[in-house]
């Protein structure tokens, strides 16, 4: 019926101890009710993969740079080992000195032929990841005009013309798994490295929206009276500037980037969650034990955090993935208007601009669409999840 | 007794499993009784002890398919109700038998008024609609002893007093003229004299009506004044049944035994006039000011305490009683500065009145509360050690862990709880044992004067006689001192030394406990003692409604 232990009735008289013998004092790391909610998400199986597939396409994308790059991680020569893919290296530093060939520029390990041969030449090899491409490197022989065909699509006319261009066979040409776009980057690299970006920025959004709303709700609703009244009106007037103007005046005014743009989208979200955390410290502070906790002298900060907060984190921990689609969102729709982060950066919006401006390169409009249309399914399935792991009415059978 | 008939509801073997995952829990287990014509059949046991459970399942109104019946029928005028179909069985349900459950306060739909939800049964299983439903609606009303019926057609149930309201909840059940009443502890939430008013309104309504009724109480004072017959219910059996003078005159089983000896022993603190004062209030005043208009001026006062003044000396346990509303609780709350009163507050010498937060802090050490929700007043999400450790955070903050683990250690020791089970969570313990934690909490800094909000209300009677044992035990080894604040007038007769009377949040009566038993002066406390005691009803205008 209830999940109380079943009543030892009649209970033992007053000398000896009650309550059910325990295996000797261990405190668990995670306590009982959060236990039976990992394993209700763990019974919904739709969210339990999706999360699995998740964090292990997040972490991936957070080693983006072994992944994609223009650079190799680990180059050996002549007994000394480079790591090119983090340290910075003059091309001077590969040959003899007074090379006249060398300028002392930055080594470029992809397309410099010179350098390439002059590695071979005294016996050096390179380790590469497996995408020789970074979000910003631009194809340098490309099969066919940008944007180009992934590579394995071409047909034996675009073999044929490109080997007049390019190349002398059309194995030759690099392998562009999802093409390049219009102006001639490797799409798989900027998928990866525009997935990364889009996730820690909602990520990172959410998490401050999270703290800003649950702080500002906790204060209204547990001082309520004519704080909780200004507040609130002040919301409401907030809430109804429109958001999207102002982003698109203030994004012309600062120069966009990942901080100024995060700072201009937390002015809005976390309005969020302010209702909601309100609604719940409105109805815990009249809770007995919180009254216990007054009678007990602890101060107002101590209640808040100790005894209301994780009364209102349930709430809020069944929001958190939906602000986190939201906020992704947000971010890809001010890339697609142009609003977004600087030009030159891995943004999904981006690549679903350009998808939709050339309509004879599908998989521009392809890959992007199904990057984030997966990412956004995910998340929305792994918040399923949690909110009926949350919800202690649902039984799972 | 009646004439034994052919009995009208016959219950045969009945069991109930919740299942849960794969977890099984039986909740009843092979229980038979009878109810004849007219007759009142009582079942008792504590809480969990699936009383309302079988009774539920008459009605077969529990949460199917989670919960099921692996054995039992149950004969209704010959018909097994347990192969009754659905559509069938909506029409006994109301019709042939009705229920009356025990909270007043949500088993009305806030949104109707109250003759719309009579109206609808009525309509519903009679066809009886227009002028002869609204007829029918005041007779009712009448019958269940609403004064001014026709003014009250229109009320919404929060317009109504919980007493009121339960009146409302057995007209309903009574609409349809039912066979078998089935009422689920429907006094529990009331106050003693509304109690002893509801009780008589049933026997009188079932005497004349002719009904038969199943009474599911915890209280044995009850059943010994309505039943006929008595069953007995532990942990989902009948240990025992049969008339009820047979029962309580010779019970034959322990727990039977147990529970009619369960009274809590009347032994209360000595009084010491020569102590000094602990607390003492004088003219003491919580006025919560109701605003109207726009500009929310104060147009009146709701005078929850109207000038209390009270004096309590060190070792003393006062008794504050009186009916729900009548500012009991607010007092308590006041004289530990938890909400805002005027007029002096002096504790141990100390004026409390006025002083800020902060200041306050010191004298917490020394005063402490126990609430009446052993559910409601430890936070779900602290294990058992957090919360009895927090009141040494805040006063002790230099103590070193170790000293405060054995501090902790020591109180759930003292309230008789096993110290290994300080890591476990609230929900794992029962009502009893909760109520014993938050005990250990006010124990822990071991203060000199503690405030007990109806500490055992929401208690069962063998456990109620246990906490007030271990109440008395803390008193002794540490000379505490208690204002002990309930309803319940057994409890309070078993502890208090001296006794407050309140209503309306003014004192109406005081004096040593054991003066105001014996000799009350006012009618009301008069009238308060016999619904207590004797379940009477007091003659109108005494008492509340």
């Amino acid at each position: 019926m209830d999940a109380r232990i079943p009543a030892t009735i009649p209970e033992a008289p007053i000398s000896t101890p009650v309550g059910p013998v325990l295996a000797p004092g261990k405190r668990a790391w995670l306590s009982p009710i959060n236990r039976r909610r990992w394993e209700n998400f763990k019974r919904n199986r739709r969210g339990y993969v999706s999360l699995w597939i998740f964090a292990i396409l997040f972490v991936l994308s957070l080693f983006a740079e072994f992944i994609a790059n223009d650079k190799p991680l680990y180059l050996h020569m002549q007994g000394r080992s480079y790591f090119p893919a983090f340290v910075t290296y003059p091309d001077t530093a590969f040959g003899d000195p007074g090379d006249p060939n060398l300028f002392g520029t930055a080594a470029d390990f992809r397309d410099d032929p010179y350098l390439k041969e002059l590695i071979a030449k005294k016996g050096g090899w390179m380790i590469w990841p497996p995408i020789r491409f970074s979000y910003d490197t631009r194809v340098s022989r490309p099969p066919s005009p940008f944007p180009s065909k992934p590579t394995w699509a071409l047909t034996a006319q675009d073999c044929e013309n490109a080997i007049k261009g390019n190349f002398a066979k059309c194995g030759e040409a690099e392998m562009n798994w999802l093409g390049t776009d219009q102006q001639g980057r490797d799409v798989v690299a900027r998928v990866i490295y525009g997935f990364r970006i889009s996730v820690l920025f909602g990520l990172i959004l959410t998490v401050l929206s999270s703290i800003v709303g649950v702080a500002a709700g906790a204060v209204q609703g547990y001082f309520g009276g004519w704080l909780d009244l200004l507040f609130q009106r002040f919301i409401e007037i907030w809430t109804s500037i429109p958001e999207l103007y102002l982003l698109l005046i203030l994004s012309s005014v600062l120069t966009p980037g990942f901080f100024v743009l995060l700072g201009i989208l937390l002015l809005f979200s976390w309005v969020r969650l302010v209702g909601l955390v309100r609604a719940e410290f409105l109805r815990g502070r009249n809770f007995e034990y919180i009254n216990a906790a007054r009678a007990l002298g602890v101060s107002n900060v101590v209640i808040m955090f100790r005894h209301l907060l994780p009364n209102a984190m349930v709430a809020t921990m069944t929001f958190v993935p939906f602000i986190l689609s939201a906020s992704v969102m947000t971010l890809t729709a001010l890339d697609f208007l142009g609003f977004g982060m600087p030009p030159g950066s891995p943004s999904l919006g981006e690549l679903l601009n350009e998808g939709k401006e050339s309509v004879t390169a599908p998989w521009l409009g392809l890959s992007g669409f199904f990057t984030v249309a997966i990412m956004l399914s995910l998340l929305i399935f792994i918040g399923e999840a949690v909110r009926d792991a949350f919800d202690p009415r649902k039984s799972f059978r | 007794m009646s004439p034994p008939t052919a009995p009208l509801l016959s219950v045969r073997d009945l069991s109930v499993v919740f299942c849960q995952g794969e977890r099984q829990t039986c909740a009843v287990e092979r229980i038979s009784f009878d109810i004849r014509k007219g007759e009142t059949v009582a079942l008792v046991g504590e809480s969990g002890s699936g009383k309302s459970c079988a009774a539920l399942s008459v009605m077969k109104l529990l949460p199917y398919p989670s919960a099921q019946h692996p054995s039992g029928e149950i004969l209704f005028k010959g018909q097994d109700l347990m192969s009754l179909s659905e559509s069938k069985m909506r029409r006994v349900r109301g019709d042939d038998i009705s229920i009356v459950f025990q909270e007043p306060m949500t088993s009305l739909n806030p949104l109707h008024t109250i003759e719309k939800q009579i109206a609808e049964i009525l309509a519903l299983h009679r066809g009886i609609t227009g002028a002869a439903a609204r007829a029918r609606v005041i007779e009712l009303l009448t019958q269940v002893g609403i004064a001014d019926p026709a003014s009250r057609l229109g009320a919404y149930p929060h317009q109504l007093s919980g007493g009121q309201r339960q009146r409302v909840m057995i007209a309903l059940a009574l609409a349809n003229e039912p066979d078998l009443l089935i009422a689920d502890e429907p006094t529990t939430a009331l106050d003693v004299t509304v109690q002893a008013q509801i009780l008589e309104l049933l026997k009188e309504l079932q005497s004349r009506l002719g009904m038969a009724m199943l009474f599911i109480t915890h209280d044995l004072g009850i059943v010994r004044k309505v039943a006929d017959h008595v069953c007995v219910m532990t942990q989902g059996k009948i240990v025992e049944q049969g008339p009820v003078e047979q029962v309580f005159a010779r019970p034959t089983h322990p727990y039977t035994r147990q529970l009619l000896a369960a009274e809590p022993k009347k032994e209360p603190a000595p009084i010491n006039p020569d102590h000094p004062i602990m607390v003492k209030t004088e003219n003491l005043k919580v006025w919560f000011p109701i605003k109207r208009g726009v500009l929310r001026r104060v147009v009146g006062h709701i005078k929850a305490v109207d000038g209390v003044s009270i004096e309590l000396r060190k070792g003393e346990t006062l008794g504050v009683v009186g009916e729900s509303g009548s500012g009991k609780t607010t007092l308590g709350l006041a004289i530990l500065r938890l909400i805002s009163s005027e007029g002096p507050v002096i504790f141990m010498g100390n004026q409390l009145q006025g002083l800020r937060f902060k200041e306050m802090r010191p004298f917490r050490h020394d005063m402490q509360i126990v609430f009446q929700d052993p559910y409601g007043s430890l936070s779900p999400r602290m294990s058992v050690e957090d919360i009895v450790e927090e009141g040494l955070r805040v006063h002790h903050p230099k103590m070193p862990r170790e000293e405060r683990e054995q501090r902790v250690i020591q109180a759930l020791t003292e309230v008789g709880l096993e110290p290994s089970t300080r890591f476990r969570y609230p929900h794992e313990f029962s009502g009893g044992q909760r109520q014993r934690i938050a005990m250990a909490r006010a124990a822990v800094l071991q203060p000199t004067f503690v405030v007990l909000d109806e500490p055992t209300s929401a208690l069962d009677m063998l456990i109620q006689s246990q906490i007030c044992a271990l109440l008395r035990k803390l008193q002794r080894d540490h000379d505490l001192t208690y204002m002990f604040i309930s309803h319940d007038l057994k409890v309070v007769a078993a502890l208090a030394s001296r006794l407050v009377v309140m209503r309306h949040g003014k004192v109406v009566e005081e004096g040593s406990a054991a003066e105001v038993f014996a000799s009350p002066k006012t009618d009301y406390t008069r009238a308060l003692f016999a619904a207590a005691f004797n379940l009477e009803a007091a003659s109108e205008g005494v008492v509340a409604e």
